[in-house]
């Protein structure tokens, strides 16, 4: 048989360890990656000029960053390496693709989306001014820019990042208001018995939180978020929340980093027609996929936190699983003692990740609670009020129909930030369950193309 | 005013300039767009349905919050587009004359 | 226990745009109604259509159908309660240097149209270009049809479905019809959970799913299904008003566009997709996006600068002759048909509404509509 074509989508951990298993096997697959550079968001590498070690850029993970970008820095000459590509949309076994402004078609015989994640947020009053960013974006400006996001910035949400992202600022010399938690202290507690199943992790975590006491930065649990306050030209001035006894109390900042873990990027395999499942655990829809990452479209794999957040960790080992998978699935000999292994390793940060769910948990309610005259849909400026009216006077009470009345989703993201949060009003608006009100459903383009392309030569 | 984002290092950069409404704006080689304008100013763009500025929001090209019009009347996604020497953008929406710049 | 059984004068089955106009304008003239829909309302063909509101460029024999539907868009506001977002800023059609015979047509449409009561202007050169300075340098004549316009399709059928429900239709949504059959003077309508809907009479409105009822009233027809390929772009500074067209006989350059006052620019048009009526569903296959887009530009090189930022499709049904059918059963009375639009059912599907609701409610209708009858079918079958 000619060498099967394969195509990775992503260069995060999923996507490398992936490439990397399926080129020791003897094939050169194709990679596909939006970014400029190998390393996915975790560990993504600063630009070539950038000089700071990786211990002060990564900090305790320094050494799983080092050896990825080791790893890829070989392994770009044995793939036929495409960054800076976007999969546009797909069809029929063929992805379209477009760099710099040039298309490309790519056709694929297994494909294995290595897409991962971005952050999940929820509507507060105001997170629609300038100076608002989510957690991952404050990372990002202090990684890859070595810039903070403000002078004063407050950090907002739930979640191992929210405090990652907040002691990394302080480490780094900037100035951080307070780290405002939406989750009480008493779900981390509960959820002990699962994060053990990580406990150098959970290690690090507690040392993150401690970190931030010794440098006096205020750190507050079970808030209820109320406002992001806006000055006159529509800029964050201050965060107000409600604190765990119901006292409200008032950050002064111009900038804010918000966000609730993360959630899977989906398009291209809703693109690629697999079927989706409804995760109660964390209240979302995923692509269906089985153990070792196969979907319910032949030939197409996922892996990393583009199938379910596990973690940068997991995500190699799930990478390493999708590739094995593709290759028994096209005939080369896999070894099942590796599978077993990668098995059992996810098996552990499957575990912790549902610690992590139970401790920092989406705030569903607050979500479907959003004040009338909050913004729900940042790219069409569109209020939970106005969603809600639309429920009501149509009767809309899936996802795509209330789309489709109250422009909610239309955007340029594509539902990326609005998507859940606007599912939670709806289901409280009508009455019906979230799973029953459904998900947007994708379209191409996966992100949005020039209408002049020139073709490849 | 100063800019939103704050410099914590890497400064010994080559320098480069850019254009931001027509005002020269000076930044530094390995800034992304986006950085060039902020590090220098406080707004990339001005929503269109009037809930007022916008300065990005996710930085890893999945918001889509931060495109901006060039002078020429093209179309630039800021976080994820190099600032390079001599780029000209503009933060508000040009006027109805973007049909027949061709 | 016996399965519920509603009875009216009328059952429609079918609620996209003539469907949901037939159930408000036969309950304005008194008519019970039931409307049944397997989906949502407007939720097909009507739904996903490029939405243009435009007489022009119609075949002659359709003009007294889209004439009277024009003064029913401009009061839709009043008529349904709620703004649809028609917008009557005028329709440009127009052709490349290639085919010079077009502007030749479009002087010789005009003057016919004329005779209909649509008034059509053909402008070519400077005074072209003057009025409409983004086309590109390809284009060498166009017709403008001042009273045209457009509207938004996802909100038109939703809306006329409302206002019938609120003048007293029963609607059933997610009411999958699984036959229909005469019974004595009734038609006996049977849906999937087992609901009897009975009326003497039954409008058949059921766009590319209609062809399986006629067929089983004896009268098959030859329609096709196809998705048409649209995309739309972010929002820009609002600057074309008119809706705008390439006249060609070309699938693929057929190419259109249209901006809301939102800023967003619609794209239909090129070469379409073989979709899935059985299932509902539609892909956009992207190669009919990269020709759409590189035609686009060829009518308005300024589009190019855009990004656009969602495709879709749906299910649309086509006769070979480009005619929908429309009409009384030839064999079975009571029987009547407003289906197969052949994509360009949108601004004709109000005045189909007030047609058939004519038709039924008096047994004639003062606009032609016998050119497009389902015997058209038949007997070159008995031939």
């Amino acid at each position: 048989m000619a060498e099967p074509r394969i195509v990775v989508v992503g260069a995060g951990p999923a996507g490398v360890r992936c490439a990397e298993t399926l080129a020791a096997a003897g094939l050169r697959p194709v990679v596909i990656d939006e970014g400029r550079r190998d390393g996915g968001q975790i560990y993504r590498r600063q630009p070539d000029n950038f000089r700071r070690p990786y211990e002060k850029l990564y900090g305790t993970e320094a050494a799983r960053a080092r050896a990825l970008h080791e790893t890829f820095d070989v392994l770009r000459e044995q793939v036929d390496y495409r960054p800076e590509t976007l999969v546009w949309s797909m069809g029929g076994k063929t992805l379209h693709t477009v760099r710099e402004g040039r298309h490309a078609a790519v056709e694929y015989d297994a494909l294995i989306l290595c897409t991962g994640a971005i952050d999940r947020l929820a509507p507060i009053k105001g997170w629609n001014s300038a100076g608002a960013y989510s957690l991952g974006a404050a990372q990002i400006a202090l990684k890859s820019q070595a810039c903070a996001i403000g002078r004063e910035v407050v950090f907002l949400g739930s979640g191992p990042l929210l405090y990652l992202v907040a002691s990394q600022y302080v480490a780094a010399g900037a100035k951080v208001v307070a780290v405002l938690d939406t989750s009480p202290v008493g779900r981390r507690i509960a959820a002990l018995p699962k994060l053990l199943a990580q406990p150098g992790v959970l290690w690090t975590g507690l040392g993150l939180t401690l970190g931030l006491y010794r440098a006096g930065v205020p750190v507050l649990t079970g808030v209820t978020p109320l406002e992001i306050a806006q000055g006159g030209a529509g800029e964050v001035r201050s965060v107000l929340v409600r604190d765990g006894t119901g006292r409200e109390r008032r950050f002064d900042c111009d900038a804010v980093g918000m966000g609730w873990h993360l959630r899977p990027e989906t398009q291209l395999a809703d693109l690629a027609r697999c079927e989706f499942r409804f995760d109660d655990s964390s209240r979302q829809w995923v692509v269906k996929r089985d153990e070792m990452g196969r979907s319910t479209s032949s030939g197409v794999y996922l892996a990393g936190d583009g199938a379910y957040v596990l973690g940068a960790r997991a995500a190699e080992a799930s990478g390493r699983l999708a590739a094995l998978a593709a290759l028994g699935d096209l005939g080369r000999p896999v070894s099942d003692a590796a599978v077993a292994g990668l098995k059992a390793e996810l098996a552990r940060w499957d575990r912790f990740a549902a610690g992590l769910r139970q401790a920092f948990p989406w705030p569903f309610s607050l979500a479907a609670q959003t004040p009338d005259e909050t913004v729900v849909c940042r790219c069409e400026t569109i209020t939970a009020g106005e969603l809600r009216q639309v429920v009501r006077a149509t009767g809309a009470a899936e996802a795509n129909r209330a789309k489709a009345f109250s422009r909610v989703g239309m955007g340029r993201c594509q539902g990326r930030y609005c998507g859940q949060s606007g599912a939670e009003i709806i289901a409280c608006a009508s009455g019906s369950p979230v799973e029953q009100v459904g998900r947007l459903r994708g379209q191409a383009p996966v992100k949005p193309l020039p209408v002049h392309l020139e073709e490849e030569a | 005013m100063a800019g939103r984002f704050v410099r914590l290092g890497e400064t010994e950069r080559a320098p480069l300039s850019i254009l931001v409404d027509g005002e020269a704006v000076q930044a530094l080689e390995g800034d992304t767009l986006l950085v060039a304008v902020l590090q220098a100013g406080r707004r990339l763009r001005v929503s269109e349905f009037g809930d007022g500025e916008r300065s990005g929001f996710c930085l890893m090209g999945a918001c889509q919050d931060c495109w901006v019009w060039t002078a020429e009347g093209g179309r630039l996604r800021a976080c994820t587009t190099l600032a390079r020497e001599g780029l000209s953008i503009r933060t508000q929406q040009p006027e109805a004359t973007w049909p027949n710049l061709a | 226990m016996r399965p519920s059984e509603h009875v009216a004068d009328v059952v429609i089955i079918g609620a996209g745009i003539v469907g949901s106009s037939a159930a408000l304008f036969l309950r304005r003239r008194g008519r019970s109604v039931i409307l049944l829909e397997s989906g949502l309302v407007g939720q097909q063909a009507s739904g996903v259509n490029f939405g243009n509101v435009r007489r022009q460029g119609r075949p002659m024999a359709q003009l007294p159908i889209a004439n009277r539907a024009s003064p029913i868009w401009r009061e839709l506001k009043t008529l349904l309660g709620e703004d649809v977002e028609y917008l009557e800023a005028g329709h440009l059609r127009v052709c490349y240097r290639d085919r010079p015979e077009m502007a030749d047509s479009f002087v010789d449409y005009a003057r016919e149209a004329a005779q209909t009561g649509l008034e059509l202007e053909v402008l070519t050169g400077n005074a072209l270009r003057a009025r409409f300075p983004f086309l590109g340098p390809e284009v060498i004549a166009g017709s403008f049809s001042a009273r045209d316009g457009h509207a938004n399709p996802r909100l038109v059928a939703p809306a006329f479905g409302r206002a019938a429900a609120r003048a007293g239709a029963a609607v059933f949504e997610n009411t999958m019809v699984t036959s229909a059959e005469k019974v004595g003077e009734d038609f006996h309508v049977l849906a999937q959970d087992g609901r009897i809907f009975r009326a003497p009479v039954v409008l058949l409105t059921a766009g590319a799913w209609a062809g399986d009822f006629s067929a089983k009233f004896g009268e098959p027809v030859p329609l096709v299904t196809r998705g048409p390929t649209m995309s739309v772009t972010e929002p820009v500074p609002y600057a074309i008003g008119p809706g705008v067209g390439v006249a060609t006989p070309l699938e693929s350059e057929t190419v259109y566009f249209r901006q809301i006052t939102r800023g967003n620019v619609i794209i239909g048009g090129s070469t379409r997709q073989d979709v899935f009526p059985e299932i509902r569903r539609a892909y956009v296959e992207p190669p009919n996006t990269l020709s759409q887009l590189r035609q686009i530009q060829r009518l308005a090189p300024g589009l190019g600068k855009l990004n656009i930022i969602r495709v879709w499709s749906g299910i649309e049904s086509y006769l070979p002759d480009s005619l929908p059918v429309v009409g009384p059963s030839r064999h079975v009375s009571g029987l009547f048909y407003a289906f197969g639009f052949c994509g360009a059912g949108f601004q004709t599907g109000p005045a189909m509404g007030d047609i058939m609701a004519e038709l039924i409610d008096t047994g004639a209708t003062e606009t032609p509509i016998d050119f497009c009858g389902v015997d058209r079918f038949q007997a070159a079958d008995a031939a």
